[in-house]
C-alpha cells in the first residue's frame, strides 16, 4: 500500500457498507413476489440479500465511526453505485437462466438497472426462460437508481445528515442541487416522497385502465412493473416488445408521465406543496415543454407525411393521424430525457425521423430530474452564453451575465458547464471509436449508426439506438470488452464523469 | 403643528427653512457649532444632542409634536429615530435613506420601522432625473395599499381598441376605474361621458392583474428605441435611474469602469446595457455612437467627473445633459457652463418631505404629468364626507376633478361603483385635480 495518502478510503468504504447493507433490504421485494408465484427463485435472493448484508457489513469494520469529508464524497458516490450493480448482478448469476448468468451479462444488465439505461442483454425476456421475481428485481434496480441511491440513503439514515450535501450534490443530475429545507435528509425526503408519489399515481392509473378493460394485459404485476421504470427514465419492459404489447390507451397515459420524470423534481415538490408558480416560471421547465412539443409536432408530421411506414404490429402509420401523434409524441417524450421505452420498433421511421431522434438523445432531461443525457439547463446556458458572445464581438466593453430564472449565473459554473458537455461529447466520440475497433476485431458486422446510438445510448442512460442497438434489439452481440466498456459509460453517465473520473486522477489521491 | 426635525444637514436644515414661518419647529443635531449657528439663522428652535435617545427628543416635545422628521445623512440612525419617537407618542414619522431595500421592506409592510413615511434620496433623484429627462412615459407606474391597488398612465395610440371611446363604452374591464385624461396641456378628469382620443394619456386606477391586462390590451410600446439613453456612473444613483428607465419601457446604456460593479448592477438590470469603460475615452463613446444619444446622465461620484463628462458628450453633439451635482453651489455654476440640467439629491429629498407635510393624513401620493393631478391613498375616517352615502352620492358634495380610483376593505379590494358605499376603515385611493387637492383633502 502506498504511503501519504490524502484520502482517508477506509471511512469512505465504511460508509460505503453501511448504505450497501441498508440497500439489501430491497431484496426483500422480490423475496415477496417470489412466495407469492410459487418460490422458484425464494433462494437465490435470500442468499444475494445475505451476501450484500454481509458484504456491507464487513466493509462497516474498515471503520467503526466514519467521518468522510468532501474529498471522500467522490469515492463514497462512485463506489456505492458501482457495488450496487455488483450485488445487483448476484441474483442473474445464482438463478443461472439465459444469457445474463454470464457474470459480464449480469453485471451490464444491473448497472444498466441501476443507472436507468435499460440497455439489455437479455436474450429471451420472458417467463419462460426468467421467474417473475427476477424480471421484478430487473425493474426494481431501475426505481432504486432513479432518484438516487444516495439520495435515499440520505433520506433514511441519520448518519449521513452531516456531509450529506456533498454526496447529493455528487450524485444529482445536473449542476447543483438545491436545499429546499435546512436539514438535507429532509430535502431528500421530499424528493423521494415526490418520486413515489407519482410511481404510486401511475400504478394506480394502469391497473385501473386494465380494470375497466381497456389494457387487458396490464395486470397487476405489469402495472408495478412498468410503474417501477417509467418514472426513473428507465425503459426496462418484461415485456419483449417493450410498451408495443400494450394498448393505445397505456401508451398515451405514459406519455405525459415521462415528461414528469424528465422535470426536475424539485419543481413538482413546489407544485404539490401549493406553489404552482414555481414551476410554471422556470426557465429550465418551459424550455424542456416547449423542446418537448415542438420535437413531438414535427415528429408527427414527419410519420404521418411518410405513407410507406407500416409495420405488421403496428399497421399502417402514415396518413392516420392518431397513430402517427401516438408514436411521434411517445418516442419523443421517451427519447429525450433517457427513458428508452419503444412502443413500436423506430428503427423502421425514415431517415429524418430517426435524425430527430438521434437529435432528442443528446437533449437529456432537466436537472435534478431522473434523466440521463447532457441535461436541458446545459444547453439552455451554453446557448444563452454563445448569444452573448455574439453581442460582446459587436460590443467588446459590454458587461453581460448569463441570465436563467431572473438571476445570473457565475462565470465559473458557465465554464463548468462547457467543460461537462465538452468532456461528454469527448467520451462519447471516444465510445464510437472504441466500439467500432473492438467489432471490427472480432469480425462483429455493425453499421455507423449503429455504434453512434450504442455509445450515446449507454452514455446517456437512454437504452435502445437505431439497428442490432434497436429497441427490439439488445446488447448482447457485442464482444465482452465493449461490454465492459458499455458498463463504465453507465456507471460514469449516471454520476455526471467528474465522480468517477476524479477517482482515476493521481492528484486525487496524493496531493 | 409641532414639527421636530432630526439632523440639521443640507436637508434638514432646508426643510427647516421651508416649515418655520408655518410651524413650530424644533431642530436636533449633534453638532455644537450647527446647532449655534441654526439658533440665529433661522425662526427655530435648536437642540443639541442625540436624536435616538428618548430624552432628546423628549425635550424636543415630541409628546406633543404632529411630525418627526429624521434626515440625519445615516440611515439606521434615522430608522432608530423613528422608531423611539413611536414609543412615546403616536406622531407621524419620516425616515429619509439611500438605501433602496430599506425602502422596499417599508413597502412591503407600511409602518414598518415606525416609520409612516419614507422618502428614499437616492430613488427619488433616480425619479427626478426620469422626469426632466423630457422622454415621452410609456408607463408611469405607482402601487397603493400595499400592492393591492396599481395606478397606471397609459398612452392611447390610434390602433389602441378604447380609441374614440366613451369611458362608459371602454368600462369593460373587471377591477379597473377610468381615472383622468391628459390631452395635450389640458386635463379631464373621467365621467361617463368623456371620450378617449388618439394621443391622450389615460389614468386607470385597479387591480394590478387588470392594468397590467388593459395596458397589454391597449399599449403598442411608445418607445420603440428610438430613444437613446446613457448613464454613465454606476453609482447608486446612476443604477436606480436606469433601473427607472428600464421600469418606463427603456432600455438604457450604463457606463461603468469598476469591473465588480459594472459585473454588478449587469446582473440586477436585465434591460440595461452594462458597458466597463472609462467614460471620457473618446474611442469608445465614438465607437459606441453616443454621439448619437439623446440624453446622457452623469451620475459619477463627484461633481467635476460629472461635469467632465456632461461637457464632453455636449462636445460630441448629445441633445441633452443631466449630472448629478451634490454640492448646491456649484449646481447653477455647472448650468452656466453649459449642462443642460444639474439635480441635487439634497434638494431633492428636502422637497419631498415638505410636499408631504402640506397633506398629513394621506398615505401615499403619486404626482402625474408633472403634478397637474395626483392619486392618493387615504384611510376613511369617521368624519370623512366620503364615508356613510354611495358614492355617487358623495361625491357630488365634493368639488368637480375626484375620482374614487379603488377602494381597498380589509385587504380585499372593492371596485368603486356610483352605487358602492364607502365605510370608515377604508382606504381609498383618489384621483385628484391638483387645483383642487386642498379643498379635497380638507373635505375628506
Amino acid at each position: 500500500m502506498r504511503r501519504h495518502l490524502r484520502v482517508d478510503w477506509r471511512a469512505g468504504l465504511s460508509l460505503v457498507g453501511t448504505i450497501l447493507a441498508f440497500l439489501s433490504l430491497a431484496f426483500v421485494v422480490p423475496i415477496i413476489v417470489s412466495l407469492a408465484y410459487g418460490g422458484e427463485d425464494l433462494w437465490v435472493f435470500v442468499a444475494s440479500m445475505g451476501l450484500a448484508i454481509a458484504a456491507g457489513l464487513s466493509l462497516r469494520q474498515l471503520d467503526p465511526d466514519p467521518d468522510p469529508g468532501a474529498r471522500e464524497a467522490f469515492m463514497v458516490v462512485a463506489l456505492t453505485w458501482l457495488f450496487a450493480a455488483i450485488f445487483g448482478a448476484v441474483p442473474y448469476v445464482l438463478a443461472g437462466n439465459g444469457t445474463i448468468a454470464h457474470p459480464v451479462n449480469a453485471l451490464f444488465e444491473s448497472m444498466s438497472g441501476f443507472t436507468t439505461t435499460g440497455a439489455t442483454v437479455m436474450a429471451d425476456i420472458s417467463f419462460e426462460t426468467h421467474s417473475r421475481e427476477m424480471m421484478m428485481w430487473r425493474q426494481l434496480t431501475q426505481w432504486l437508481g432513479g432518484m438516487g441511491i444516495i439520495v435515499l440513503a440520505v433520506a433514511i439514515l441519520s448518519q449521513m445528515a452531516v456531509g450529506g450535501a456533498q454526496l447529493m450534490e455528487a450524485e444529482t443530475p445536473g449542476p447543483g442541487v438545491s436545499k429546499l429545507t435546512p436539514h438535507i435528509a429532509e430535502t431528500a425526503r421530499v424528493l423521494w416522497l415526490a418520486y413515489i408519489g407519482f410511481t404510486a399515481l401511475l400504478i394506480a392509473l394502469l391497473y385501473g385502465l386494465y380494470l375497466v378493460g381497456y389494457a387487458p394485459n396490464m395486470d397487476l404485476y405489469n402495472a408495478f412493473a412498468h410503474g417501477f421504470t417509467t418514472l426513473p427514465t428507465g425503459g426496462f419492459s418484461p415485456e419483449a416488445r417493450s410498451i408495443e404489447a400494450f394498448s393505445p390507451a397505456v401508451q398515451w397515459l405514459l406519455v405525459p408521465f415521462m415528461f414528469i420524470a424528465g422535470v426536475n423534481f424539485v419543481l413538482w415538490w413546489h407544485l404539490i406543496s401549493g406553489n404552482p408558480w414555481a414551476l410554471v416560471r422556470d426557465n429550465e421547465f418551459r424550455f424542456y415543454l416547449g423542446a418537448v412539443s415542438v420535437l413531438t409536432l414535427v415528429g408527427t408530421v414527419m410519420l404521418f407525411l411518410d405513407t410507406a411506414l407500416q409495420t405488421p404490429e403496428t399497421g399502417q402509420i402514415g396518413g392516420n393521424l392518431e397513430r402517427s401523434a401516438r408514436y411521434a409524441a411517445f418516442q419523443i417524450a421517451s427519447l429525450t430525457n433517457s427513458t428508452g421505452y419503444a412502443n413500436m420498433d423506430f428503427d423502421a421511421w425514415s431517415g429524418p425521423a430517426k435524425g430527430l431522434l438521434l437529435f432528442a438523445m443528446f437533449l437529456g432531461g432537466s436537472t435534478g430530474s431522473t434523466g440521463g443525457g447532457i441535461k436541458i439547463l446545459r444547453w439552455m446556458v451554453i446557448l444563452k452564453s454563445l448569444r452573448r458572445e455574439i453581442f460582446t464581438t459587436i460590443h467588446p466593453e459590454a458587461v453581460r451575465p448569463v441570465r436563467m430564472n431572473g438571476g445570473s449565473l457565475d462565470e465559473d459554473a458557465i465554464r463548468g458547464i462547457y467543460a461537462f458537455t465538452l468532456l461528454y461529447l469527448a467520451i462519447f466520440l471516444l465510445g464510437i471509436l472504441l466500439l467500432a475497433a473492438d467489432a471490427a476485431r472480432v469480425g462483429m458486422d455493425l453499421g455507423t449508426i449503429d455504434v453512434v446510438t450504442a455509445s450515446i445510448a449507454t452514455l446517456g442512460n437512454i437504452g435502445p439506438g437505431f439497428g442490432v442497438v434497436g429497441p427490439m434489439g439488445g446488447y448482447l452481440e457485442f464482444p465482452v470488452t465493449s461490454k465492459l466498456l458499455m458498463i463504465l459509460y453507465m456507471w460514469i453517465g449516471r454520476l455526471e464523469i467528474f465522480p468517477v473520473l476524479v477517482l482515476l486522477t493521481a492528484a486525487y489521491w496524493r496531493s | 403643528m409641532h414639527v421636530v426635525i432630526v439632523g440639521a444637514g443640507e436637508v434638514g436644515r432646508a426643510i427647516a427653512a421651508n416649515l418655520e414661518s408655518s410651524h413650530d419647529v424644533v431642530v436636533i443635531d449633534q453638532d455644537g457649532d450647527i446647532v449655534d449657528e441654526l439658533t440665529y439663522s433661522l425662526d427655530v428652535l435648536a437642540i443639541e444632542g442625540d436624536g435616538t435617545e428618548i430624552a432628546t427628543l423628549q425635550e424636543a416635545g415630541v409628546e406633543e409634536a404632529g411630525l418627526v422628521i429624521a434626515c440625519t445623512d445615516d440611515d439606521e440612525t434615522n430608522v432608530v429615530v423613528c422608531g423611539a419617537a413611536k414609543t412615546k407618542s403616536d406622531v407621524f414619522t419620516i425616515a429619509r435613506v439611500r438605501r433602496r431595500t430599506l425602502l422596499e421592506t417599508w413597502e412591503g409592510s407600511q409602518g414598518a420601522f415606525g416609520v409612516d413615511f419614507m422618502v428614499c434620496t437616492d430613488l427619488l433623484t433616480a425619479q427626478t432625473i426620469f422626469r426632466i429627462s423630457g422622454l415621452p412615459s410609456a408607463q408611469d407606474v405607482d402601487m397603493f395599499a400595499g400592492g393591492l391597488v396599481r395606478m397606471a398612465e397609459f398612452e392611447i395610440t390610434s390602433e389602441s381598441p378604447v380609441a374614440g371611446l366613451s369611458v362608459q363604452e371602454a368600462d369593460r374591464y373587471d377591477s379597473l376605474t377610468f381615472a383622468g385624461i391628459f390631452r395635450d396641456d389640458e386635463m379631464v378628469v373621467a365621467k361617463g361621458d368623456s371620450v378617449m382620443q388618439a394621443g391622450d394619456r389615460v389614468v386607470v386606477i385597479g387591480s394590478p392583474d387588470s392594468v397590467s391586462g388593459f395596458g397589454d390590451d391597449i399599449v403598442t410600446r411608445t418607445s420603440n428605441g428610438l430613444e437613446e439613453v446613457v448613464i454613465v456612473g454606476a453609482s447608486e444613483i446612476g443604477f436606480q435611474a436606469a433601473r427607472e428607465f428600464e421600469e418606463h419601457g427603456y432600455r438604457p446604456r450604463l457606463i461603468e469602469q469598476d469591473h465588480d460593479r459594472a459585473r454588478e448592477v449587469a446582473e440586477a438590470l436585465p434591460n440595461t446595457i452594462v458597458m466597463e469603460s472609462d467614460a471620457t475615452d473618446t474611442e469608445f463613446l465614438a465607437r459606441e455612437h453616443v454621439d448619437e444619444a439623446d440624453i446622457v446622465i452623469a451620475a459619477l461620484d463627484g461633481d467635476e467627473k460629472n461635469l467632465l463628462v456632461s461637457l464632453l458628450a455636449k462636445r460630441l453633439g448629445v441633445d441633452r445633459t443631466v449630472a448629478i451635482i451634490e454640492n448646491l453651489e456649484y449646481a447653477e455654476l455647472f448650468e452656466t457652463v453649459g449642462i443642460d440640467v444639474a439635480v441635487n439629491p439634497r434638494e431633492e429629498t428636502a422637497e419631498e418631505i415638505v410636499r408631504f407635510t402640506r397633506a398629513d393624513y394621506t398615505e401615499k401620493v403619486a404626482m402625474l404629468e408633472h403634478d397637474r393631478a395626483e392619486v392618493i391613498e387615504i384611510e376613511i375616517g369617521e368624519d370623512s364626507a366620503l364615508q356613510g352615502g354611495t358614492i355617487a352620492e358623495a361625491t357630488a358634495d365634493l368639488p368637480e376633478g375626484v375620482v374614487i380610483g379603488a377602494i381597498s376593505r380589509g385587504g380585499d379590494l372593492v371596485t368603486p361603483r356610483g352605487t358602492t358605499v364607502i365605510e370608515p376603515g377604508d382606504h381609498v385611493v383618489v384621483f385628484v385635480d391638483a387645483n383642487v387637492l386642498d379643498e379635497v383633502i380638507e373635505a375628506i
